[in-house]
């Protein structure tokens, strides 16, 4: 009895040495050489692995931030500038300053604008829903309202609005990273610029049915008119598939569209005042006068 | 003679087939009708006809945009309005040519005489050139064209050609009636098939449910005596007429996964597009008509109806037509109630596979969702043996590698699975889904090599 006990011991142990000797000389003959500004640079990175950078994760963007050895092809927009600052600080590089960017819903479509035009029972996934059919109103391009988008964000920046159907970006918890967008099989969601202290306008509709029946769909939705486009001093407004898009880059957020806009189609977030649609006009009026008053100067001098 | 059936799964809902008494019935002509450039698989056909031209009934409007693709023609005479998006039944905007109907003039060299022509042509391209011409696709459900079905890849020969009669959706009666009424053009479209495919025998497979058919049928191919057709009865079961069943039922073999039926030297056609073929090939008459079924289980008897339509028509002039929708009515079904389509704009065109229009009532709709209780009704009734709580489960984590494992590749969409699940899990729309997924990752193997 004694002896069995004597001899497990021994055998046991004798083993553990040897075998801890092997894992040591594995360890030291095969060790992978890595860069330790990998390691430092996940650290630094918010780690939520939510590919918003175009990588698999947090740790395949700094492998490959390292390996290319400048920040060209790398931009985490969910750290943005104060972590690519820090990200660049330790590989000794220069980053370019990105805006900041933010999701922004592109649908109008709420209970009272878009009315119910039929009952929707099967799955509750947009990505179901949108390859059965146009949807549960007469608007084949709006939002579905089953929620993809809120199940996609790992930061808890949409929720569903309940008394519109639709989703509400949270923009101070948005970190742009873009998974929402490409959840949502209407492609309503766009990662636009946030803006000056957060001001930014857009159209916030997608329909690219003609007037008529995007009307009828939607009251709120984009008929493609064109005013928007022609008053645009700035030409940051194109007009395709009967759809507007504002381009933040060209857009000086004079919100002279806004006010002009039928539909109210068009949206504009986090300006201190409220729309004065009747100032805006008339400065539009006087603006296009003094225009006319020139040409016609003009016109005398000419003549 | 034992009735015949296939082998795994499938399920017994009640058939109420309540318009089988309803003789066809032909429509008048609405003031517009809206041709479809999308109703058939494969690639939308291509416009030919310019806005302003004046078209003739059975004129070619559209040619076909693919190989797997059909020529469309003109359903009516009149004029072309216009050719631009229009809503589709499922609400997505499909290319529509709209004609307003003036008069009903038929192109030449239709014959529209309802003389029977039994003389078969002699040459086989002639024949496939005439029901290629003609745009007959495949009435049963998918609307494939039928020239392609026709036409065996080389090296391999059809044993059987089997004709679907067994209209296994309850309610669906439009296969019935033309059965019924037009039983001998049923018959001489067979033996065409035959021919094209190289005077194989030919199985016309009836459903039990549908006596008078099948006594109809018999006697026809009695009396026109074609070589190697006979007539077998099926015993009543859901999906009966799904194309893999069918052949496991009739000849006794099984397609492989990811095989066709020619594999196993089967060709399957509906028994509406014998009917089709017969008219392309006999009288040179495209397919601008076809049969479809107003029924359901919440419409008065004297409301349901059999119609002869013309491709294009509005389903709302057809509803209008029966009386409009009936009280009570929660869901809009075009097709069965197991595979059919929901009827999201009524406003929709008829296409050249459209069955019915089905009025479902209060007690039809989905009950509350609850947990899968990993009883196995779903199993148990796929006739694929597949395991549809499993792909379903797959899905959810979005494992693609283990779905393609689980064959979820195979599913016909039968709705078997969902049908027989007690806890009202909408199990197919998500197993669609995971097909859809599989079947891309497939194909894109499949280009790479």
């Amino acid at each position: 009895m004694t002896n069995t006990i004597i001899w497990t011991v021994a055998i046991l142990t004798v083993l553990g040495l040897v075998l801890s000797l092997v894992l040591f000389w594995v360890a030291r003959k095969f060790r992978v050489e890595e860069d330790p500004r990998i390691d430092e640079i996940e650290k630094t990175l918010p780690g939520a692995n939510c590919g918003g950078c175009g990588f698999a994760g947090c740790r395949a963007f700094a492998d490959a931030a390292v390996k290319a050895g400048n920040l060209d092809a790398n931009y985490c927009p969910v750290g943005g500038n104060e972590v690519m600052a820090k990200v660049a600080a330790i590989l000794g590089c220069e980053v370019k300053e990105a805006a900041p960017m933010v999701a922004v819903v592109r649908c109008n479509g709420s209970c009272a604008n878009r009315p119910r035009v039929n009952v929707y029972e099967g799955e509750q996934s947009c990505r179901v829903k949108a390859t059965l059919y146009s949807g549960d109103t007469l608007c084949s391009f709006g939002c579905l309202g089953c929620g993809d988008c809120v199940a996609a964000c790992a930061f808890g920046a949409i929720a569903m609005d309940a008394q519109t159907g639709l989703p509400v970006v949270d923009q101070d918890k948005c970190t742009a990273c873009g998974k929402c967008a490409s959840a949502c099989p209407k492609n309503i969601i766009e990662v636009r610029p946030k803006g000056p202290r957060g001001m930014r306008e857009y159209v916030s509709c997608v329909n690219k049915d003609k007037g008529p029946a995007a009307r009828k769909a939607c009251s709120a939705a984009c008929i493609g008119c064109g005013i928007c486009v022609k008053t645009c001093t700035h030409q940051a407004i194109t007009l395709a598939d009967n759809v507007a898009w504002i381009d933040p880059a060209k857009c000086k957020l004079c919100r002279e569209c806004e006010a002009l806009c039928p539909t109210g189609a068009i949206h504009g977030v986090n300006f201190p005042k409220p729309l004065d649609k009747e100032g805006i006009k008339q400065r539009i009026e006087a603006r296009k006068a003094k225009a006319a008053a020139e040409v016609a100067k003009k016109e005398e001098n000419n003549g | 003679m034992a009735k015949l059936t296939f082998s795994i799964g499938g399920i017994h809902p009640a058939d109420s087939k309540l318009a089988k008494d309803c003789k066809i019935e032909v429509l008048p002509l609405p003031d517009k009708v809206y041709v479809s450039m999308a109703q058939h698989l494969g690639a939308p056909a291509k416009p030919v006809v310019a806005v302003g031209d004046s078209v003739k009934a059975g004129q070619i409007l559209a040619e076909p945009g693919g190989f797997i693709s059909a020529y469309v023609h003109s359903p009516v005479s009149g004029t072309v309005k216009s050719i631009g998006p229009r809503k589709d039944l499922a609400g997505f905007n499909q290319t529509h040519i709209e004609i307003d109907v003036q008069g009903d003039e038929w192109a030449e060299g239709i014959d529209l005489s309802p003389e029977l022509v039994t003389a078969l042509p002699e040459d086989t391209a002639f024949i496939l050139d005439r029901i290629k011409m003609n745009g007959v696709v495949g009435l049963g459900g998918a609307t494939f064209p039928t020239h392609v079905k026709l036409s065996p890849p080389p090296g391999k020969k059809a044993d059987c050609l089997i004709l679907n009669g067994a209209e296994c959706e309850p309610f669906l009666t439009s296969d019935y009636r033309i059965l019924l009424e037009s039983t001998d053009e049923i018959v001489v479209g067979a033996a065409i098939m035959q021919k094209v495919l190289g005077g194989c025998p030919c199985v016309i497979g009836i459903e039990e449910n549908k006596p008078e058919a099948i006594k109809a049928v018999k006697a026809s191919v009695a009396r026109l005596a074609y070589p190697g057709i006979r007539v077998e009865t099926l015993r009543k079961r859901y999906p009966q007429g799904g194309e893999k069943q069918l052949i496991d039922a009739v000849m006794h073999r099984q397609v492989r996964s990811g095989g066709l039926p020619i594999d196993v030297g089967a060709v399957v056609q509906n028994v509406a597009t014998s009917l089709a073929v017969y008219e392309a090939v006999q009288k040179n008459k495209p397919l601008v008509t076809n049969v479809l079924t107003i029924t359901g289980d919440c419409i008065a008897p004297e409301r349901q109806h059999n119609y002869f339509f013309r491709i294009g028509m509005p389903l709302s002039f057809i509803a209008e037509q029966a009386g409009g929708v009936p009280e009570g009515a929660v869901k809009l079904i075009s097709g069965g109630p197991m595979m059919g389509k929901a009827i999201a704009n009524l406003d929709a065109a008829t296409v050249k596979g459209s069955s019915s229009i089905l009025y479902l009532g209060e007690s039809t709709r989905r009950g509350q969702q609850g947990p899968c209780i990993r009883c196995g009704r779903c199993a148990d009734a796929c006739p694929m043996g597949l395991e549809p709580f499993l792909l379903k489960r797959l899905w959810a984590a979005g494992d693609a590698s283990a779905l393609e494992a689980n064959a979820v590749q195979d599913c016909i969409e039968c709705g078997c699975c969902q049908y027989s699940c007690p806890a009202n899990i909408p199990l197919l729309d998500n197993i669609r889904m995971a097909k859809a997924q599989v079947m891309g990752i497939i194909r894109a193997r499949n280009a790479k090599k």
